[in-house]
């Protein structure tokens, strides 16, 4: 072997990337098991290789919780995997699955200086290499928590956005409460993204570590309902309240036919599957009725989900998406997966009518034929209706159009401010919303973006928190009172790819 | 189990005690009481949705790792003593396994309070309670609430006979009136509770009518009042997964627009529900309802 010290940037650069193995579509239809097998050793250290460690690095900015990406593929360069795993951990606590669940392809890796000529540094596939080696090495991931503060923290929701909030919090010594609406942590990583992507023992051994750490967590509990965000600050002795209780209220479509049997939104389609084990009917009670012929409506990423899920149950799995594939606002691989899955694709088709039978269960679907208008200024694409239809055949139909922000809170705590889509309204640079004492993060405020998004919001807020709790929170804010103001976007790099 | 993680194992449901109180509940069922064959009232430990439930809410439980979530209406509760009382009704594999819980077992989780508080107000005119089934225990909080605000309050139960009637006596307690009905004449007025209800209003003036039990009774009740200046409500009991809005399995049509029972229900406006959807929609699992019970006799149990 060379001295992989001598090689030059150039040497480093003309390197071919290394793509990881998947399981043949054939086969991974039948099951639920992960797609990517994951980087032996040697394609990791050899993608390591890869990057030629920037003087001023891209990826940094590029990545939301902003890890020091050269750094760590440095060490497993160096085969110092324990290193590289530690150096991760200082800003990403769910390395294993941010690892699997991110769009690199938008971020870290869309800035790479190496992608410039050809294909970017693996970043994804390494920080899953890394994070799957520590797992199953068993390396020593506790943290040195510092001298408790006294001060209690109630978090409410335990996905990634309630996690890293939890964890954060816990690390400047403060003792952290979480409280979930379900019977189980994880949050949409557990009842919408399936396990094909996210094998639930990931999720389960991060909600382990925090409890190792101290943080308390009580499922069942409904913030709004159970107990308000009022009793937590005055009766309950909370000196601060962080509500990361995600998007969650299905958006329909409106049209005729909705309610039929047999249709589904997505979040419970993949809440039965997923959060009840519905596929392991009847060993699990949770039941689903899964036609033969599904349709699915969208094409974001929780519709590949959906699709891909529906094929795994054995259905014949069809997309219906208005727009073309160009606008799908899936990650690229979600949508190569899902294309390599043996699923069909109708683009440029707009549902109008679900058609049920007497019994009310459904049986087809109607659909407008599409055609793209001429860019507007904005440079998008219109579709508008071409006059013609068509009408297929379905016994499922599960619609992804995205969702609004679940209003439980909202109702109960009338002093949070929210926009018209009921996404919770908070000051830009500190994450405290209209209500003292009470900040927001993650879906919540963003109306459904991603998991890395979600904790990075988390890791800022955090910082405030503390400040807010230690007494030195002296911050002019500034929280929205316009119904028509947008939910929080990042400000950070993100590539001008397809989205 | 198949489906769980092995980590999962590891995790415990937090039990110790904070300073500050405690927020772990143990869904330990309490009291247990058969009301009629496969109908079973119960009591079960649940402070502190005790301490915030109201009449009208609901909670949806999980007897069992295994099971499905069941929404269930709410008869009764004790905020001092920390339980909440449901009556249960054996009809499919879930509430069977429910019912064969013994006092000091518990069920594996418990979530509520659900669903906004029943509509109460000061009526010009009597507020009719009808129960069918379950539904019995379900009107008496409601009951208790109109009554309090100063309304006169008539509750009208009915059974198909005398050994199905159910909580008689606790419904007499919090109503200035009731009546009773069974099809087969072996208890109270033989007939339906519409044939009460067409009674009162045939000699009182009745402002407000609250319905909970089977669809089609509800569907009776609010055809019988429509266009009579009386407030219709009725409870629907859809099919349903979290209970906060979040998966749209409960979606109902009022008055032509989708609503989610759990989360802006369950109590409507009967005039305006779409009753024969919602009894369709009820029947979306039937199959496979079938099918888990079948499992379920084959475990031997
Ligand atoms: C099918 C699907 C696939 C996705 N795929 C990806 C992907 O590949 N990559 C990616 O980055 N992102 C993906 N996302 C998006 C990502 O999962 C979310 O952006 C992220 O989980 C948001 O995190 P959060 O913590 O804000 O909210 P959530 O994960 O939604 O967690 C909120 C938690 O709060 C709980 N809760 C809600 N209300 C209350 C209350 N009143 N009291 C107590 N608890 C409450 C909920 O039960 C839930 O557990 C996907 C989403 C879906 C649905
Ligand atoms: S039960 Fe899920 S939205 Fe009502």
């Amino acid at each position: 072997m060379t001295n992989k010290k001598d090689l030059s940037a150039k040497e480093r650069i003309k390197k071919p990337r290394n793509e990881m193995l998947l399981h043949d579509a054939k086969e991974r239809i039948k099951h639920f098991e992960e797609v990517p097998l994951g980087y032996t050793w040697e394609a990791a250290r050899d993608e390591a290789i890869r990057c030629i460690q920037c003087k001023k690095p891209l990826c940094i900015e590029g990545c939301p919780v902003t890890i020091d990406i050269p750094a760590f593929i440095k060490l497993v360069e160096e085969g110092n995997v324990n290193g590289a795993a530690g150096k991760i951990r200082e800003a990403n606590f769910l390395p294993a699955a941010c690892g699997r669940v991110c769009p690199q392809d938008k971020q870290c890796e869309a800035v790479c200086v190496v992608g410039k000529k050809g294909n970017p540094v693996a970043i994804g596939n390494l920080e899953r290499f890394v994070a799957d080696f520590e797992r199953s090495e068993n390396l020593n991931r506790m943290p040195k928590i510092p001298k408790k503060t006294g001060k209690k923290i109630g978090v409410i929701g335990s996905g990634p956005a309630g996690l890293t909030a939890a964890y954060e919090l816990c690390m400047k010594g403060h003792e952290v409460i979480v409280f979930e609406a379900f019977h189980r942590g994880g949050g949409v990583m557990v009842y919408g993204i399936p396990r094909f992507r996210l094998p639930l023992d990931i999720i389960d051994e991060d909600l382990k570590l925090l409890e190792e750490m101290g943080v308390k967590f009580y499922y069942n509990m409904i913030i709004g309902k159970i107990l308000t965000i009022d009793d937590l600050l005055e009766n309950e002795g909370f000196n601060a309240v962080y509500i990361a209780t995600g998007a969650g209220l299905p958006k329909m479509l409106g049209i005729s036919g909705e309610n039929l049997n047999g249709v589904y939104s997505a979040n419970e389609y993949l809440t039965r599957i997923y959060l009840m084990h519905a596929n392991h009917f009847p060993e699990y009670t949770t039941p689903l009725f899964q036609g033969k012929k599904m349709a699915v409506i969208g094409a974001g990423n929780t519709a590949m989900d959906v699709l891909r899920t529906g094929k795994r149950l054995g259905a014949e799995v069809t997309c219906y998406y208005r727009r073309s594939r160009e606008e799908a606002p899936a990650r690229t691989e979600e949508l190569e997966h899902a294309e390599q899955e043996f699923i069909n694709f109708k683009f440029l088709s707009n549902p109008v009518e679900f058609i049920g039978d007497t019994n009310n269960f459904v049986k087809g679907i109607r659909c407008a034929v599409m055609e793209l208008s001429e860019p507007d200024e904005s440079g998008r694409r219109k579709p508008i209706p071409t006059g013609e239809e068509f009408i297929d055949e379905c016994d499922t139909i599960v619609f992804s159009l995205g969702c609004n922000v679940n209003p439980i809170i909202v109702d109960a705590t009338p002093e949070l401010h929210v926009n018209k889509w009921g996404i919770v309204m908070v000051d830009n640079k500190t994450f405290h919303t209209s209500k003292k004492g009470v900040f927001a993060g993650g879906d919540a405020i963003t109306g459904g973006s991603t998991v890395i998004l979600a904790m990075g919001q988390a890791k800022n807020a955090a910082k405030y928190i503390h400040d807010y709790v230690t007494g030195s929170f002296n911050y002019e804010l500034e929280v929205p009172t316009d119904p028509n103001t947008p939910g929080i976007e990042w400000s950070g790099r993100f590539a001008k790819g397809k989205r | 189990m198949a489906g769980e993680s092995e980590a999962s194992k590891h995790i415990c449901k937090t039990s110790s005690k904070s300073i500050y109180g405690d927020y772990m509940q143990d869904y330990k069922i309490l009291a247990k009481k058969e009301l009629c064959p496969w109908t079973y009232h119960l009591k079960v430990s649940a402070p502190l949705i005790a301490k915030k439930i109201l009449a009208g809410q609901f909670i949806i439980i999980r007897p069992n790792k295994h099971s499905e979530r069941i929404p269930l209406s709410i008869c009764g509760w004790n905020r001092d003593e920390g339980y909440i009382e449901i009556i249960i009704m054996a009809c499919g594999r879930t509430s069977r396994e429910a019912c064969e819980k013994n006092v000091g077992e518990k069920f594996e989780d418990v979530v509520g309070p659900l669903g906004k508080r029943s509509h109460v107000q000061k009526y010009n005119g009597s507020c009719v309670l009808i129960g069918g089934g379950y539904g019995t225990g379900a009107i008496i909080p409601t009951a208790r609430d109109l009554k309090s605000t100063g309304n006169k309050v008539i509750g009208v139960l009915g059974a198909r006979n005398k050994e199905l009637l159910i909580m008689e006596d606790e419904l007499r307690e919090v109503c200035d009136e009731i009546m009773v009905t069974t099809n087969d004449g072996s208890a109270g007025t033989e007939g339906f509770v519409t044939h009460a209800l067409q009674n009162i209003m045939d000699h009182k003036t009745v402002a407000m009518v609250l319905a909970i039990g089977p669809v089609p009774m509800m569907m009776a009740v609010s055809n019988m009042t429509r266009g009579k200046d009386i407030e219709c409500w009725v409870s629907l009991n859809a099919i349903m997964v979290d209970g906060t809005g979040m998966c749209g399995a409960c979606r109902v049509s009022v008055a032509g627009e989708t609503k989610f029972a759990c989360f802006h229900g369950p109590d409507f406006n009967g005039h305006h529900v779409d009753f024969d959807e919602l009894t369709k929609r009820q029947k979306m699992f039937m199959e496979k309802e079938q099918l888990a019970m079948k499992a379920f006799k084959e475990k031997g149990k």
